[in-house]
């Protein structure tokens, strides 16, 4: 019955490629969506993913997520250095600067200072010139979207010099800084070098950026930070979590995205389980012909559900790999930076239209198991 | 499940109905469509059900079938009583017992003559080589031979009829149920294929019901069972049937 099963479902090619390509076209329109989505949510703590040789991030008790930002002191970092468990702590200034190009090109960029010794909170991926350009005067590294803003398209080079804040710079490399939300240039300086930029001020000192000694998990260090201190202290992956948490508690953009992705799931299930539907509505006088002659139920059961299945893995995966496609090929493309497919996308994506397809293919089923005799009689 | 001949019924009836009823729906939109139908289908005979449209056709070879169940009397079908059998039984009953001929053909449009014909042996589990042999050489005694891989919609009306034949046959049913076999062809190809019918169909181990409104094709029945309103009105045994 297999036999029969698979040809009634390829015998009508319109019918079968055109489920094959509901299947898919919903599949695509959920992975990209929810990817597309995923994929904002993840740019809103790219400057907390980006600092990687620190793993704790403390800041003013009352700071909700990485971009609004109440200056500390330099007390309190004396502070934190001192508190038990700590291996070291450094500053970091996160802030806005306008940036202006000798052709009077502008525009307001994110200037983020890293600590002057170890360069802690610079991205390790130089795609031109290297972390020593930093230790030069006036000198800063400047992200894809800057570079290409300010100077051109690549291949990327250094030496390039142009104004940010206060101060007239020089671009010593250009680095591959994950995409912020808003996508923004992004300028890292030494910490000293950025206060000039800025202008200075007397509390300047946006985070703390930590690590614990051996033995000291980072979970009991920020327990321990907060405690003495009075500031707030979280691991990179709270901190990460409470500025995506931020953005969908305070922003439209998840439930105006969760609406695009309900439109996106519903279109994709009424295209593939109404298409489903009608394949096997129209094939339903042969099912009750079958059932006549004498096969079971069951047998009819399987052979829906076998289709189903087949339509579903081909569908699924030409849709899947479309979504792939298109994130593969708009990889380079610095608006779309940071979107891609994740492999719990995929899953989910997966699991939906599964159960779209199978609840279509149930109430089919169901169709064909109470099938009218007169509808086996009369043709 | 027994379909030994010890089973059939002593006075060589196939199908036997007593009092058949059958009403849809219920409260004031109830229908009766069967009111007490008795009707005999002889082996080695063709019973004719004459009847029109609305007369309750459908419902009683529904009935027979197993397909539905009947609400009042009694319904014997190869000296089983398919009321009492679970769909599973039922269903591997009409496989092994009673061969199908459907008004519109219902040959499944992907599928070759000779795999048409072979879906019930398919269905009972045989390989598929086997199956379609077995089937080309059934469309071979029809004459269907060189048209045994062509798909049913290159096939004319009378074709496609030949081919649900042997579909219905193809398992030596001890049943044939035809509805409405001719209500699909123009008067000669629907004469033919009575013949052809008649010819291949009809042995003493088996009973021929034949559905029809097709008034040109009544000389070819054994025995004429006229239905109306939901009762047999008359029974008309042809010259020389007791």
């Amino acid at each position: 019955m297999r036999f029969i099963a698979w040809r009634m479902l390829t015998g009508d090619r319109p019918k079968y490629f055109g489920l094959i390509l509901a299947i898919a076209f919903s599949t695509f329109l959920m992975s990209h969506q929810m990817s597309i989505f995923v994929g904002l949510l993840d740019r809103t703590r790219s400057q907390i993913r980006d600092v990687q040789d620190a793993s704790v991030w403390v800041m003013d008790p009352k700071t909700q997520y990485v971009d609004e930002v109440r200056a500390l002191s330099f007390q309190d970092l004396y502070y934190v250095r001192g508190v038990e468990g700590v291996r070291w702590a450094v500053p970091l200034l996160k802030s806005v600067a306008r940036a202006k190009a000798s052709d009077g090109t502008f525009r307001n960029s994110i200037l983020l200072g890293v600590d002057d010794a170890s360069l802690t909170g610079l991205p390790q991926k130089f795609l031109a010139g290297d972390w020593r350009a930093l230790r030069l005067p006036k000198t800063v590294a400047v992200d894809r979207v800057g570079y290409e803003y300010f100077i051109g398209k690549p291949p990327y080079q250094t030496g390039q010099e142009l104004e940010l804040g206060t101060q007239v710079v020089r671009i010593g490399a250009v680095v591959d800084a994950s995409p912020p939300f808003v996508n923004l240039p992004v300028f890292y300086a030494r910490f000293s070098e950025a206060l000039d930029m800025t202008g200075r001020e007397p509390r300047q000192l946006s985070f703390i950026l930590a690590k614990a000694q051996p033995g000291v998990s980072e979970e009991e260090l920020c327990r321990r930070i907060q405690a003495a201190t009075g500031l707030k202290a979280l691991t990179s992956s709270a901190f990460g979590w409470d500025t995506i948490w931020y953005y969908i508690r305070n922003t439209g953009i998840p439930i105006n995205f969760g609406i695009t992705i309900l439109i996106a799931l519903m279109v994709g299930a009424l295209v593939s389980g109404q298409t489903f539907s009608l394949f096997i509505l129209e094939n339903m006088k042969y099912f009750g012909a079958l059932k006549a002659i004498g096969v079971t139920s069951r047998r009819i059961v399987g052979m829906i559900l076998m289709q189903a299945v087949i339509v579903l893995a081909i569908g699924y995966s030409l849709g899947i790999s479309l979504t792939a496609l298109f994130f593969e090929l708009t990889k380079d493309n610095l608006d779309l930076r940071g979107f891609r497919l994740l492999p719990e996308v995929m899953l989910l994506t997966g699991g939906l239209v599964f159960v779209v397809v199978l609840m279509a293919a149930i109430v089919s089923v169901r169709r064909v198991v109470v099938v009218d005799p007169a509808l086996v009689f009369r043709g | 499940m027994s379909d030994s001949k010890s089973e059939f019924n002593q006075d060589g009836a196939a199908v036997v109905c007593r009092g058949v009823q059958k009403a849809f729906g219920s409260g004031p939109s109830r229908l009766e469509v069967l009111r007490g139908v008795d009707l005999e289908a002889h082996y080695g005979e063709m019973t004719f059900l004459l009847g029109p449209s609305g007369s309750g056709k459908t419902t009683l070879l529904s009935i027979i079938a197993g397909l539905l169940k009947h609400d009042e009397g009694s319904v014997r079908v190869l000296g089983k009583n398919l009321s009492k059998l679970h769909n599973g039984e039922a269903s591997l009953f009409r496989l092994q017992n009673i061969g199908f001929v459907f008004q519109q053909f219902n040959l499944i449009p992907a599928l070759t003559a000779a795999e048409n014909a072979a879906v019930p042996l398919l269905s009972a589990g045989w390989r598929r080589k086997d199956a379609i042999d077995q089937a080309r050489r059934l469309l071979s005694e029809l004459g269907m031979a060189h048209r045994a891989d062509v798909l049913p919609n290159k096939l004319s009306g009378g074709e496609q009829q030949r081919v649900a034949f042997a579909r219905a046959l193809i398992q030596s049913p001890r049943l044939v149920i035809c509805d409405e076999p001719t209500s699909a062809l123009d008067g000669p190809t629907g004469r033919h294929v009575m013949e052809l019918l008649r010819k291949i169909a009809l042995n003493p181990d088996r009973a021929v019901l034949v559905v029809t409104h097709d008034f040109r094709i009544l000389e070819f029945a054994d025995r004429i069972a006229e239905i109306n309103d939901g009762v047999i009105q008359k029974v008309t045994a042809a010259k020389g049937v007791s």
